[in-house]
């Protein structure tokens, strides 16, 4: 059941951004001795009663291209946050190399990692971590005035930001003065303000409520839609990683389990790790109405001589109320019923089945997530039909099929 | 077998006074400008002038009724004849603050900077902490004679243990995301300590400060036995004479100077608004709470 969707990053030949190899975090006082008892294959808790040290971040490997959203999923204690930071180094790596636009960032000098940090990687926290003596304007401002850049440049840089995440007016406020959604909107602008082209985003959206965090994960998508830029997300929620993440990176117990759209990891979850996230996910968020689309209904290819009279005959023969009428290019056409048709032939139009169309039919576009449709297949009388860009029809739902799936991971 | 410590002791500050005369002729020099100008313009402002200081800060960081009770007491201070004398004290007492403040807050944040640091000047601070305080006394007058001048260093030595004590601790309970922030925007370390480490450890620094002042005070009354001067000579005098009456008064005054800069202090260190404050402070735009929509 594969299918292309406009978010795979891996069919149009994006550059790598970020790239991770082989990469290990060690906590504690004797990081070579772990590494080797790691490396001969002692699990991590033989690993800490021998050395004390854990083990963070376990050989973990993989590349984040330009331009997309890449999200880092994880239980606590998998190590997320972690390799997170290990990407601008706020936690330094045992071993392992960390490339940004092939400039190794474990190993680069303290001079050129603060000018790095302060150019191109921008980080945005879970709780925030808004400066509490300083106004809104101030707090956005922040990494330009360490920067260096002038009193007037930076204030108008992080006004804009401020604009561009809908926060206009708060500029003096104090961040205890404003709700946890608005604190995140001036932490982002912070991030923003000094244009780097990657983001970390630890957690960013999650001490926020329900409501609020969905307004500003759309938030970020229309951000990266308007001016794109590599977002690495930390986040727990598989929800959220499904709405926002062109790929997602599972990890568990330190290391990488499985990189993928969330259409590869949700079809095919590399192990009962990785199942266990969308146990309780919401399937119609994943789902998209092409998966579901049955070819289980009758379908006549219009065309001249074909009567209604030999459709209503075959809709007997297969015992189905409706049919789906196509074109010789397999194009949508419309949708008949047995009385439609009846009706149109005891009016002596007998050889039109486009008088037969059934008037509240509307066909549903593949790319549409089932959670969209939902309503509109419960509210139908038949089957929807489902069709692709190119009106060719591709099946259609019925209500049985999408409680069918519903249920499936249930 | 008995250990002489106090032979030791003694030939040290021989040794000292032997061999570094010039360079404690130059600290004696320092601190004498420092708390010489202090008391200069304390003493060359009127009366009326000063009480208006003390009424208006009082005002202005904690509020009225706190304003009036300052201003009462303070005037009864000066209609006790002791109005100079707690100027005295009081420029004594800014004096030490300020040097103990200038080594204090430097050595706070190399403790909270360094473990080994805070691990070597810890037990130094709970020497200097606990040692009874007329014992600075000795070495203070040998060094630098008597006078003002002895009588700040004796007091900042007794009063420095909370300003840094209290430094390190506030830069070290800052909130390690704050600290992640700075970093991950690119502060050098200078950048983190002034735009993150202090602005943040301020509540607990001004509560070292605070406690700096309120040793001093007690220490300056002490160190009026090596002629430092102000009320201690009051309290002195009362000793001597045993003259209850005028050893009252001297309590009452320091008690007073106490309560003020107490309260005082304090305010800097939390953000509590008095009624009156908004009259000094630049008003805060509160626009109506609204959840902003794309």
């Amino acid at each position: 059941m594969a299918f292309a969707t406009e978010s795979d990053p891996t069919a149009n030949n994006r550059p790598v951004k970020i790239s991770i190899k082989n990469v290990f975090k060690v906590f504690g006082e004797r990081p070579e001795q772990a590494l080797r008892l790691l490396s001969a294959g002692k699990t991590k808790a033989e690993i800490h009663a021998a050395t004390g040290c854990t083990i963070g971040v376990n050989n973990a490997s993989f590349d984040v291209l330009a331009g997309e959203i890449f999200v880092i999923m994880g239980l606590s204690g998998s190590g997320k946050s972690t390799m997170l930071r290990l990407i601008n180094r706020l936690i330094e790596p045992t071993t392992g190399s960390i490339e940004i636009e092939r400039r190794d960032v474990a190993r680069m000098p303290r001079s050129e990692l603060i000018e790095l940090r302060r150019h191109d990687i921008s980080m945005v926290f879970q709780s925030f971590a808004l400066l509490p003596n300083r106004t809104v304007i101030d707090n956005a401002a922040f990494g330009l005035e360490v920067a260096g850049i002038s009193e007037t440049e930076r204030k108008q840089r992080a006004r804009a930001a401020l604009q561009a995440v809908g926060l206009d007016g708060y500029d003096d406020s104090r961040p205890d003065q404003l709700s946890g959604g608005m604190k995140q909107r001036v932490g982002l602008a912070r991030a923003l303000a000094g244009e780097a082209s990657v983001l970390l985003m630890d957690e960013a959206f999650s001490a926020l409520d329900p409501l609020i965090r969905t307004e500003m994960q759309d938030e970020l998508v229309r951000l990266q839609a308007e001016h794109s830029r590599t977002i690495v997300f930390v986040s727990h929620d598989l929800d959220e990683a499904i709405r926002i993440g062109d790929r997602i990176c599972i990890m568990q117990n330190g290391e990488v389990v499985q990189v993928g759209t969330p259409d590869e990891i949700v079809l095919k979850p590399a192990n009962d790790y990785v199942r266990s996230f969308f146990r309780n996910v919401d399937v119609s968020r994943v789902f998209r109405a092409g998966d579901v689309a049955r070819k289980t209904q009758v379908t006549i290819i219009e065309r001249q001589g074909v009567s209604a009279a030999a459709a209503l005959e075959r809709m007997e023969h297969f015992n189905r109320d409706v049919a789906i009428i196509l074109g010789r290019d397999k194009t949508y056409h419309g949708m008949v019923s047995r009385t439609s048709l009846i009706e149109t032939a005891r009016d002596g139009a007998g050889h039109s089945y486009r008088r037969a169309f059934l008037p509240d039919i509307e066909p549903i576009p593949a790319s549409e997530s089932l959670s969209t449709v939902l309503g509109t297949v419960a509210a139908s009388t038949f089957p929807v039909p489902v069709i692709d860009e190119a009106n060719r029809y591709l099946g259609s739902i019925s209500k049985s099929a999408l409680l069918e799936t519903l249920d499936r991971t249930a | 077998m008995t250990f002489d410590i106090g032979d030791g002791v003694d030939s040290a500050v021989n040794y000292v006074l032997d061999n570094f005369a010039p360079l404690l002729d130059l600290i004696a020099a320092a601190i004498g400008a420092v708390t010489n100008s202090i008391q200069a313009l304390l003493l060359a402002m009127p009366m009326s002038v000063g009480l208006a200081i003390f009424v208006l800060l009082s005002l202005w960081r904690v509020g009225f009724g706190f304003a009036a009770l300052a201003g009462l007491s303070l005037f009864l201070v000066d209609h006790m004849g002791l109005w100079s004398a707690m100027m005295e004290t009081l420029s004594l007492v800014l004096a030490s603050t300020l040097v103990a403040i200038l080594i204090g807050l430097p050595l706070g944040i190399a403790m909270a900077r360094s473990d080994r640091v805070a691990a070597i000047v810890r037990p130094v601070l709970d020497l200097m902490q606990t040692m009874p305080a007329f014992v600075y006394l000795i070495p203070a007058a040998m060094f630098f004679g008597l006078g003002a001048v002895p009588g700040t260093i004796a007091t900042v030595i007794f009063s420095m243990p909370p300003v840094v004590r209290l430094t390190n601790l506030g830069i070290r309970q800052v909130h390690v995301e704050f600290i992640e922030a700075g970093n991950a925007f690119g502060c050098t370390a200078l950048q983190l300590l002034c735009k993150v480490q202090l602005p943040n450890a301020m509540p607990s620094l001004m509560a070292g400060i605070n406690q700096t002042i309120m040793l001093s005070l007690s220490m300056v009354v002490i160190a009026s036995m090596i002629g430092a001067g102000g009320i201690g000579n009051t309290v002195l005098t009362g000793i001597q004479r045993l003259d209850v009456g005028t050893g009252f008064e001297g309590g009452l005054a320091v008690v007073i100077l106490a309560v003020v800069l107490d309260r005082l202090t304090q305010s800097f260190g939390k953000e509590r608004a008095s009624p009156w404050r908004s009259l000094f402070r630049r008003q805060v735009y509160q626009p109506e709470v609204s959840t902003a929509t794309a």
